[in-house]
């Protein structure tokens, strides 16, 4: 080896160093998940951000079809919010029941919580029949496209969210609390409170600015 | 490495969680509550012009997001090493570059290209 | 203008049919025969050496980001060949189609092969390339045994291969895009391809996207919680931090193409008017979208051969790097940077001139600390004792290689300029300088570099010279007359030309490709000829080179752990650190070590995404909710193991780093 680069060497070149370490223990198992799936929801947050620049750009284009005024019912908006909102306190005490070592009462809160989420989609889903009744199908004009589409992909995910829930009550049953469940309820945790954020730039750039517009 | 996990594992033989509170939810929940209620209210009674109103919901919005990370996700800056937080920043900074800069590009687009009259007899 | 009508929808095969096979192409049929008489082959090979049992337990269900690393390669190196294959065709037809000559290929497979070279080359042979590359070096690097999830890893592996071998497909089953390597609307909406070919490249992409944004997430996080005690982030080697800057790109630009592409699926599939000309669509925003997520890319393939260089550069001048700081703060500068000059891809959309400027500027701004990356690698040859094997002789192309493609950015980074020299042949000589003359070159000199390491043996030197030269020469005949072509205003993806006195230089470009095409053989019988001498070839050290880095403390290969114990790190370029105060490679004391289990879930997952891939390319709607409801409930099924590592015994441990203690002592 080239013994030029020693000019740098630090002081401390006589000191006995540990270059190994000895006595280690491993990683505990799942130790980088919860920062795993924080990242993985900051991607998800970009397919938002690309559906929500889309509205933004594509959103007045309406091709002589109606337009947000026409058929948004901001009060089966704010019922929907609710859902989601009430979904997510119940969704804080099923953590809460996670973090007493109560089994039964974290499924207890995740079924209720599964219920408002169920709640939410089937207004969502009535919203869309009506309005693809109307005649306002996401076939009519750019603005729909990016309606529905932004919209759908957030109660796509919300869907998912229900299934994940299921199986992990099932989980939850089978194996009780122990670590992997425990991450996986602060996980899901994670995904729903993220639904929810991903809903107030929802319920405020589509629906209440599109009213305003 | 961040936080040392050796001694997380070593002291609970599990890895670090944020902790909730009650307190933290319950707080959450009535900020979120208000800071909905009232854009809805806003916009449909509109005491204000449409420019205000849109202007003060945006800022409910923000509001109520930076809520809902504090509260509900438990964000803080020394979650995880800080790595969390710092994803945060970057992915916002990235959005809103994707955001605004689509608006811009487009709307630079939309006002220089020539609208395409239907009778091309109208063109200059 | 399509060759075909859209086929009629069928309720059982949807739009598949006998009419799907390109029978009337003989070209392809008879690339079909060839590939099912190799492929034949291969199996039978397989089969009669009794080798599936071996390839299934250590390779397909490993979870070893060394072995899914080599894989990775693998995968690339086998798209390069078809990738390759389809420049070689291009240059063909276009030195032919002169004087009234059609030449060989008709416009429906000219266009397909077009758009496959660019899809393969860059998503199926660059992006395989270096996720090989980061998922075998990087935890090496940091000291650590494997990344952060290594079923993931396994998972996204295959997910790459199904996209890859979903694009195959569509060779011999129908078609590919005939769109362009980014598929623009309102061509690829359905009114103008109503065929298969760009429902191909969509689902294709979308597969293989699944494996690249989850390899991405597992790098950075690997990078951010594995690193081995006292490896601050300024003490991180440098191909480490580009891989860090690389992964940060990738997670934060695939979801964008993800949802663009996912848009054009609903503007083909259900109707919507997002990017068409009607019904208030803008094909506009589809481009202005696309290139969100189109220039980060250019810099996540860039980015990790950057941190090769500076290995390299650093380990062959026998020097430290010069400037580290500044290497790694010009990494994260140009990391934020490619997220503002997405727009110097279409100055021509007619934004106008604020913008353009905008973007210009930005775009000439990256030249700066690729600039200062340049400088800090001649600074470090610069009085170092310089040694000239292969990495290095790469490395040094690539400088000089580069930097003329680098002053063609900058020059087209001029909007007026742009307006000139946009889709033109010049813009074709310049990415190719940019991605032959750094990335690939780059890759070149990785695997001549890591090559002993992953295998135990160096790389055959006389052959590896003869492909560099081969490589190099046949790069700059291949493509210094594109530019050429290109200022006199030829166009891209032309099939025949009317004025004869372009001719000549296409015949130039030609015989270059012809050169390459040596340098690519030469570099398989390098291969080869290695693998044959390897106990002459053969490194018992674990450090060939005199290297700086982790990776170079353990054997070659390295054992299934990597490290028996996990290093310590004290200084940046921690192994030259550790060899100069004379550390004890400790002998004793040896433990269990806690390892992940390998698992077949990956595999299988992809491959029930494959099969959704296909029946949705085809409207077979049966067999994509088959595929789909397969695909999750798969997943929700692999989340009730639990049991997913295992503890390698002590036992082990101590039997395998005794073998090393005697091969270290029997080199010595």
């Amino acid at each position: 080896m080239s013994a030029t680069t020693i000019t740098t060497a630090p002081t401390t070149i006589d000191e006995p160093v540990r270059f190994y370490d000895l006595d280690e223990h491993a990683h505990p198992e799942g130790h980088s998940t919860m920062l795993g799936f924080w990242i993985y929801l900051m991607s998800d947050c970009l397919i938002f951000a690309i559906l929500f620049a889309c509205y933004a750009v594509l959103g007045g284009n309406y091709a002589a079809g109606p337009a947000p005024k026409d058929l948004f019912d901001l009060k089966l908006i704010a019922l929907n919010t609710a859902m989601l909102l009430f979904s997510s306190i119940t969704y804080g005490f099923a953590v809460l029941q996670m973090q007493q070592g109560r089994v039964k009462g974290t499924q207890l809160w995740l079924a209720i919580t599964g219920l408002f989420g169920l709640g939410f989609l089937g207004i969502e889903l009535y919203e869309f029949h009506h309005l693809i009744e109307l005649g306002a199908t996401p076939q009519r004009s750019a603005f729909l496209s990016a309606f529905f589409t932004l919209v759908g992909t957030h109660g796509l995910h919300v869907t998912f969210g229900i299934v994940w829930l299921v199986t992990l009550m099932v989980q939850l049953g089978k194996h009780g609390l122990v670590a992997a469940n425990r991450r996986r309820v602060m996980c899901l945790s994670m995904f729903w409170h993220f639904l929810d954020v991903i809903w107030i730039g929802v319920f405020t750039i589509v629906y209440l600015m599109g009213v305003l517009r | 490495m961040s936080a040392d996990p050796h001694h997380a594992a070593d002291a609970h033989h599990e890895i670090e969680m944020p902790h909730a509170s009650m307190r933290d939810y319950a707080i959450g929940f009535i900020l979120s509550v208000i800071l909905t209620a009232i854009p809805f209210w806003l916009v449909m009674e509109r005491p204000f012009s449409a420019g205000a109103t849109a202007a003060i919901i945006m800022g409910f919005a923000a509001v109520q997001i930076v809520v809902h990370m504090v509260y509900f996700l438990h964000m803080t800056p020394k979650a995880e090493g800080g790595w969390s937080m710092t994803s945060l920043i970057f992915t916002i900074i990235v959005v809103v570059i994707m955001l605004a800069g689509s608006l811009w590009v487009m709307h630079h687009l939309n006002t220089n290209m020539m609208p395409m009259p239907h009778d091309p007899s109208q063109l200059p | 203008m399509t060759p075909h009508p859209a086929p009629e929808a069928g309720p059982f095969l949807g739009r598949l049919s006998l009419e799907a096979l390109p029978l009337h192409e003989p070209i392809l049929v008879a690339t079909f025969a060839a590939v099912v008489i190799g492929g034949l082959a291969v199996l039978g090979l397989i089969t009669k050496y009794r080798l599936w049992g071996w390839l299934w337990k250590e390779w397909f269900t490993t979870v070893d980001h060394k072995r899914i690393g080599i894989m990775y390669m693998i995968l690339g190196l086998i798209m390069f060949l078809r990738g390759f294959a389809d420049a070689v065709m291009m240059r063909l037809q276009q030195v032919w189609a002169f004087n009234g000559s059609e030449g060989y290929l008709n416009a429906h497979h000219y266009d397909q092969v077009f758009t496959a070279h660019g899809v393969i080359m860059i998503f199926f042979v660059a992006m395989p390339f270096i996720t090989g590359l980061m998922n075998y070096i990087v935890p090496l690097q940091i000291g650590a045994r494997d990344v952060s999830f290594p079923f993931l890893n396994n998972f996204s592996f295959w997910m790459t291969t199904a996209g890859a071998v979903l694009c195959m497909v569509s060779l011999f089953i129908g078609e590919f895009a005939q769109t362009g390597w980014l598929a623009y609307p309102p061509l690829s909406g359905i009114a103008y391809s109503p065929n298969v070919g760009v429902d191909y490249y969509i689902w294709s992409l979308q597969i293989a996207g699944v494996g690249t944004t989850l390899s991405g997430i597992n790098l950075i996080v690997t990078i951010l919680k594995l690193r081995a005690p006292g490896m601050g982030l300024m003490k991180m080697p440098v191909f480490t931090w580009t891989s860090l800057c690389a992964n940060i790109l990738i997670v934060a630009s695939f979801p964008v193409l993800t949802a663009v592409l996912a848009l054009l699926t609903l503007d083909r599939y259900v109707g919507t008017n997002f990017f068409t000309n009607d019904f208030g669509g803008s094909p506009m925003m589809y481009v202005n979208l696309i290139w969100i997520w189109g220039h980060p890319e250019v810099y996540i393939l860039i980015l990790p051969l950057f941190g090769v260089f500076s290995e390299v550069t650093s380990t062959f001048s026998g020097k430290k790097l010069f400037g580290y700081t500044s290497m790694v703060y010009a990494t994260v500068v140009i990391t934020i940077l490619s997220y503002i000059v997405w727009l110097h891809h279409f100055f021509t959309m007619g934004s106008g001139a604020s913008v353009n400027s905008f973007f210009g500027i930005t775009t000439m701004v990256i030249s700066i600390p690729t600039g200062a990356k340049l400088f800090n690698w001649l600074f470090t040859m610069y009085r170092g004792r310089i040694r000239f094997d292969l990495p290095m002789m790469w490395t040094v192309a690539f400088m000089l290689t580069f930097v003329v493609g680098g002053m063609t950015g900058v020059l087209l980074a001029v909007p007026p300029a742009d307006f000139v020299l946009h889709n033109s042949l010049f813009l074709i000589a310049h990415f190719h300088n940019v991605i032959i003359g750094g990335v690939l070159f780059g890759l070149f000199a990785a695997i001549n570099y890591w090559w002993p390491k992953a295998f135990g043996f160096k790389l055959d030197v006389f052959w590896g010279k003869i492909s560099f030269w081969c490589w190099v020469v046949g790069f700059w005949l291949a493509f210094m007359p594109l530019y050429v072509l290109g200022l006199m205003g030829v166009t891209r993806r032309m099939r025949v030309f009317d004025d004869p006195s372009l001719q000549i230089w296409f015949a130039i470009a030609a015989f270059g490709a012809l050169v390459i095409a040596a340098g690519i053989g030469a570099m398989l019988v390098q291969f080869g000829v290695s693998i044959r001498r390897r106990k002459e070839l053969a490194d018992d050290s674990g450090d060939p080179w005199g290297g700086r880095t982790l990776e170079w403390a353990t054997s070659s290969p390295p054992p299934d752990y990597n490290f028996a114990f996990t290093p310590v790190i004290h200084d940046l370029d921690a192994w030259h650190d550790m060899k100069r105060r004379g550390h004890q490679r400790p002998v004793t004391g040896f433990r269990d070590i806690h390892m992940p289990g390998n698992t077949g879930a990956g595999i299988i997952l992809a491959g029930f995404s494959l099969v959704m891939g296909f029946a949705l390319v085809w409207h077979i709607w049966w067999l994509a909710a088959l595929g789909f409801v397969a695909t999750v409930g798969g997943a929700i099924v692999h989340t009730f193991n639990y049991k997913r590592d295992f503890h390698i015994p002590a036992a082990t441990v101590v039997a395998v780093e005794d073998a090393r203690t005697r091969q270290l002592a029997a080199g010595a």
